[in-house]
């Protein structure tokens, strides 16, 4: 295993220049965004065993849960999962794009760095908008 | 897929994180996995918005239901493991710490999995 690069060496050599040398860009802002939302989402999966916990406690359980996701800190941060869930999906999917072969050409990356940027923010409005005026729930 | 490893790789064990190509690809098949399974836990959510606890256990307790939730929530696990992984490849410099940190990771991934499925069965048992 490497140790840390700066330290290793007799003398020093030459680094590449690191994140804040740079100019901020779109493309370099969605991969940390990417990363971030990746994170989070762990808290998210975590919630969600929470939930499928508190279900299978029955009746009470589910109230309780329910007690917490309901309040207005409990959809904002579910809220903060569902625009996580849709960023890191579409930002995946562009990512596996890439693997592919495709949209790695400079201008291309950035017009969709932007787009999956508006089309998280739509999607998980969206979703929140749907269910709010009661279309959810059609599985009952 | 055969390996992709150089022979120079293979005959030294080491890399970044003394292996590459495994985690590449596994990340790419589990994100490839969880396409269609977060579309189906998307509309599953949103299906039981607003719905009552029978609802949702009726709907968990159906076998095709709890094994894409199953499936949803273990492969979500999974690919969360192997991107902090690399969050930790990349910005954990320390080896002692790095490994410890590895350790946490996967412990808590798999018992939050073990407990989810477990959940999913005892719902399927209500």
């Amino acid at each position: 295993m490497a140790d840390h690069p700066q330290k290793t060496g007799a003398r020093a050599r030459p680094l590449s220049p690191h994140l804040t040398i740079y100019r901020w860009q779109v493309t370099m802002l969605a991969s940390i965004t990417h990363r971030v939302t990746g994170a989070g989402l762990g808290l998210g999966a975590l919630v969600l065993v929470w939930w499928l916990v508190a279900i299978s406690n029955g009746p009470e359980g589910y109230d309780n849960f329910m007690g917490y996701a309901e309040t207005p800190l409990g959809l904002l941060i579910l809220f903060g999962f569902t625009w996580a869930l849709a960023f890191h999906f579409l930002n995946g999917i562009r990512h596996l794009a890439w693997d592919l072969g495709y949209g790695f050409e400079k201008h291309t990356a950035t017009r969709t760095g932007s787009l999956v940027y508006v089309l998280s923010v739509v999607l998980a409005v969206a979703i929140f908008a749907f269910a709010w005026t009661g279309h959810g729930g059609y599985l009952q | 897929m055969s390996s992709l490893e150089t022979p120079l790789h293979k005959v030294r064990g080491l890399g970044a994180s003394h292996s590459g190509t495994g985690h590449f690809w596994r990340e790419r098949l589990t994100s490839a996995a969880l396409i269609p399974l977060s579309l189906w836990f998307a509309y599953a959510v949103v299906g039981l918005i607003d719905t009552n606890e029978v609802t949702i256990v009726s709907f968990l307790a159906k076998p095709w239901n709890a094994i894409l939730m199953g499936l949803f929530v273990v492969i979500s696990f999974y690919h969360l493991g192997l991107g902090l992984q690399q969050i930790l490849d990349d910005y954990v410099h320390a080896p002692g710490m790095k490994l410890f940190l590895r350790l946490v990771v996967t412990v808590v991934w798999i018992i939050a999995s073990v407990i989810a499925v477990f959940a999913l069965v005892r719902i399927a048992a209500l």
